[in-house]
C-alpha cells in the first residue's frame, strides 16, 4: 500500500508580494508523500507550513518548482481545473472549522456533494454516513452555533471526507481544542487513515498530536529541515 | 452545477437572512408597486374620461355664441341664435343628421312637498335623436306639441328619483317656475358628462314653451348638430362656420362671435392630457424602481464582503468561480423577482382600493404587470452581476482568512 507517491514536490518556492516588500515563504521544498501515509507537519511559526498545505490543497500555486499530485503537474493547471481537483480528490480541514453559519451540520457536510452535482437523496445518505463516521449523526440538524468546538471540528472533518477523497489535509485541526477533544480528533483521523485508506497530512504544534502520525516532517525557514518516522510507524 | 441546485442554494441563503432579504427587495417592491399602480390608475382615468366624453355622443358639434367656453370677455354680449338659424343649418348644410335648438333655464321643481332644483332644457325631439339618447319609458314630444309649445316634459332619472321617489311619474303633473307640466317620458340614465356634470339632472320641454314662459324671447342659446357618419366632422364644421359668419354679418378679418365645439376634438385633447400625465407619473415611478435596483446592488455588495468567508469555504471545497458567480447572480435575481411579485401584489391591493376612491374603473392590465415583473428580473441580472463577479474573483485563501 505504501511506496506509491501521492504527492511529489520538487524545489517548490513561494514568494508573497512583489518588489522590495516581497517575502519568500518557501525556499525550495522537496517532499514526497506516500499513498496511505499519516504525516504530521511541524515547525516554528512562520516556517511555511500553512503555505505548503495551501499548495498541497491546490488552493495556491508555487512561485517556482514542481508539484505533482498522482503524477500530474498541478502548477500547470488553471484556477477552475484546480477547483475540480479539490472537489474530486481532496478534503481540507481548516484550523478555524470554517463551517457555514446558520446552516445545519448535514447541509454543511452535503455542500461538496452539491457542487459535485449529486442528487438530493444521494447527498443526504452520504452526508449522514459521514456524520455517522465522526459520531455526530444525532446532531445532523444542529447549526454550528449549537455545537461545541470539538463537534464543529468533527463536522468539518465529515465535510472533508464525504467525497471519499484520496488525501485529507488538516491545518492545525486541534489548534482550537482542549487536549481531550484533540485526542478524539486524532483518533478519528487515525481511523480514517487506517480503515478508509485516506492519506492524511496534518499540521500541528503539539508533539502529543504528532505522535499519532507515521511520518513527521519538520519545517524551518521555508525548507524541510528533517523527516523522521513517528511513533506509529 | 445544475441551475436547480444554484436556485436551491440561493433560496437557502435568502431564507437564512429573511429580514435582510426583505429590506433588500423593499426598493423593488415599492418601485414595481408604484409603476403598476400608476399605470393601472392612469388607464382607468383615461378610460373614464373617454367614456364620459363619448356619452356626449359621437360626431356632435355644439354651436354657441361668443368665443371659446363661456360668452367671451368684455364688450357687447354676442347675440344668441334665432330659430331661422336652426332651419337654415338643417336645410343648407350637407352631412347633418339632426339639428336641435336649445334654450336653457333652471328652476326648482315641486311635487307633493318634494323640491329639487334642476336644469330646464328647451329643445325639440331631434335633441334626443342627435345624441342618440333613448327613453326609458314614455314618449317623445309630438310635432304638434312642439309647434304649440305645450307644457309637457321628459325628465332625467336623477330628477325622477328625487322628485317622485318610488312613484311612477308618467302622466303626473309637477310645478316648475310657477307653471305646471305633465311628465310624458323618462330618459335612460346617462351618468356624468365630460365636465363631471350630472346629465340625468334635467327636465326637457318643448323649446317654444321654454321661450314663451321662461326666457321671454325667441333666442336659441345653443344649437346641437349631429354629423352624419358618412361625412367628415371638420368639413361640416367649416361650412357651418362659413354660413354662420354670413348670417351674423361678420366682416372678413373680424373674429367669430360664435364657436363650434367638437366633442371628438375635446375628447382627444383630454385623453391626450391624461395619457401624458400617466406617462410622467410612471416615469417617476420607474426611477424609483431603478433606485430599488441600485439598493439591491448595494446590499449584494455588502453581502459579498460580509460573506467573504463563506465564499472562501465554497471555493476551498471545490466550487469553481462560475458556480459562485451563478449563485450570487441567482440570489440577486430570485430576490428581485420575489420583490417584483410582492410589488405586483401590493399594486393589486392599492389599485383595488384607490380606483373606487378616485372614481375611475379598475382595469387590470396584464401587459404592465408582465413588463414590470420582467423589468424587476432584469434589474436582478444587471445589478446582481457586479457583486457576483466580485464574489467569484475572490482568492480562496484570502477569503478564508477574512474576519
Ligand atoms: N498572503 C501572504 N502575504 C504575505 N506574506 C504571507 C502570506 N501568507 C503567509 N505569509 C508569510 O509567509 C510566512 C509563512 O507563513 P505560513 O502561514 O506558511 O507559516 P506557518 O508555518 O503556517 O506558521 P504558523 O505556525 O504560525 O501557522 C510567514 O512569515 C507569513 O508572514
Ligand atoms: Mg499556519
Amino acid at each position: 500500500m505504501l511506496n506509491d507517491p501521492i504527492i511529489t514536490m520538487r524545489g517548490v518556492t513561494k514568494v508573497y508580494g512583489e518588489g522590495p516588500t516581497a517575502f519568500q515563504a518557501l525556499k525550495g521544498v522537496d517532499l514526497e508523500i506516500e499513498r496511505g501515509d499519516f504525516v504530521a507537519v511541524m515547525g516554528p511559526s512562520g516556517s511555511g507550513k500553512s503555505t505548503t498545505m495551501n499548495i498541497l490543497g491546490c488552493l495556491d500555486v508555487p512561485s517556482a518548482g514542481e508539484f505533482l499530485f498522482h503524477g500530474h503537474h498541478v502548477e500547470r493547471l488553471d484556477r477552475d481545473q484546480r477547483a475540480l481537483l479539490r472537489r474530486k480528490y481532496l478534503g481540507f480541514v481548516f484550523q478555524g472549522f470554517n463551517l457555514l453559519s446558520r446552516t445545519t451540520a448535514l447541509e454543511n457536510v452535503e455542500l461538496p456533494l452539491l457542487y459535485r452535482g449529486d442528487e438530493r437523496k444521494a447527498r443526504q445518505e452520504a452526508g449522514l454516513a459521514a456524520l455517522d463516521k465522526v459520531g455526530l449523526k444525532p446532531w445532523w440538524d444542529h447549526t454550528p452555533a449549537e455545537l461545541s468546538g470539538g463537534q464543529q471540528q468533527r463536522v468539518a472533518i465529515a465535510r472533508a471526507i464525504v467525497t471519499q477523497p484520496d488525501l485529507l489535509l488538516a491545518d492545525e485541526p486541534t489548534g482550537n481544542l482542549d487536549s481531550e477533544r484533540s485526542i478524539e480528533i486524532m483518533e478519528l483521523l487515525t481511523d480514517l487513515n487506517q480503515n478508509s485508506g485516506i492519506t492524511v497530512l496534518m499540521v500541528t504544534h503539539e508533539p502529543d498530536m504528532a505522535a499519532f502520525a507515521r511520518t513527521i516532517i519538520h519545517f524551518r525557514d521555508g525548507v524541510v529541515e528533517s523527516i523522521e518516522k513517528g511513533a506509529r510507524a | 452545477m445544475i441551475i436547480g441546485t444554484t436556485v436551491t442554494l440561493a433560496f437557502r441563503a435568502i431564507m437564512r437572512h429573511k429580514l435582510r432579504s426583505f429590506l433588500t427587495t423593499l426598493g423593488i417592491i415599492i418601485g414595481v408597486a408604484a409603476v403598476v399602480t400608476m399605470v393601472t390608475l392612469g388607464n382607468g382615468a383615461t378610460a373614464s374620461v373617454k367614456e364620459s366624453i363619448s356619452s356626449l355622443g359621437a360626431n356632435i358639434l355644439q354651436l354657441r355664441p361668443g368665443q371659446g367656453f363661456g360668452r367671451g370677455g368684455g364688450g357687447p354680449r354676442p347675440p344668441d341664435f334665432d330659430p331661422d338659424d336652426v332651419t337654415a343649418i338643417a336645410q343648407q348644410i350637407t352631412g347633418v343628421r339632426a339639428v336641435a335648438a336649445q334654450a336653457q333655464s333652471s328652476g326648482t321643481a315641486i311635487y307633493e312637498g318634494n323640491n329639487w332644483s334642476t336644469t330646464v332644457n328647451g329643445t325639440t325631439a331631434s335633441y334626443f335623436e342627435a345624441q342618440q339618447w333613448a327613453l326609458q319609458s314614455g314618449r317623445l314630444f309630438m310635432p304638434e306639441e312642439e309647434e304649440a309649445g305645450k307644457s309637457v316634459c321628459i325628465i332625467g332619472s336623477t330628477l325622477k328619483n328625487n322628485l317622485f321617489k318610488q312613484e311612477d311619474p308618467l302622466g303626473k303633473q309637477f310645478r316648475i317656475k310657477g307653471v305646471s307640466c305633465q311628465v310624458i317620458g323618462i330618459l335612460a340614465t346617462r351618468g356624468q358628462g365630460g365636465f363631471g356634470n350630472d346629465q340625468d339632472d334635467v327636465v326637457v320641454m318643448p323649446i317654444k314653451f321654454v321661450q314663451r314662459r321662461f326666457t321671454g324671447n325667441r333666442d336659441v342659446s345653443m344649437i346641437m348638430i349631429a354629423v352624419d357618419d358618412a361625412y367628415e366632422t371638420s368639413a361640416v364644421q367649416s361650412s357651418l362656420e362659413g354660413m354662420m359668419r354670413e348670417r351674423r354679418n361678420i366682416k372678413p378679418g373680424d373674429p367669430d362671435n360664435f364657436n363650434v365645439f367638437d366633442t371628438k376634438q375635446i375628447s382627444d385633447t383630454l385623453t391626450g392630457t391624461t395619457t401624458m400625465l400617466t406617462q410622467i407619473v410612471t416615469a417617476v415611478a420607474g426611477i424609483s424602481l431603478l433606485v430599488g435596483g441600485i439598493g439591491i446592488m448595494n446590499i449584494m455588495l455588502v453581502s459579498v464582503t460580509e460573506r467573504t468567508r463563506e465564499i472562501g469555504i465554497r471555493l476551498a471545497i471545490g466550487a469553481v468561480a462560475s458556480e459562485v458567480l451563478l449563485q450570487f447572480l441567482v440570489e440577486a435575481i430570485v430576490l428581485s423577482c420575489l420583490g417584483g411579485l410582492m410589488g405586483l401584489f401590493l399594486a393589486l391591493i392599492a389599485t383595488a382600493i384607490a380606483a373606487p376612491l378616485m372614481g375611475v374603473p379598475f382595469l387590470f392590465d396584464v401587459r404592465i404587470n408582465v413588463i414590470a415583473f420582467a423589468f424587476s428580473a432584469a434589474i436582478g441580472v444587471v445589478f446582481g452581476y457586479f457583486p457576483a463577479k466580485r464574489a467569484a474573483a475572490l482568492n480562496p485563501i484570502d477569503a478564508l482568512r477574512h474576519e
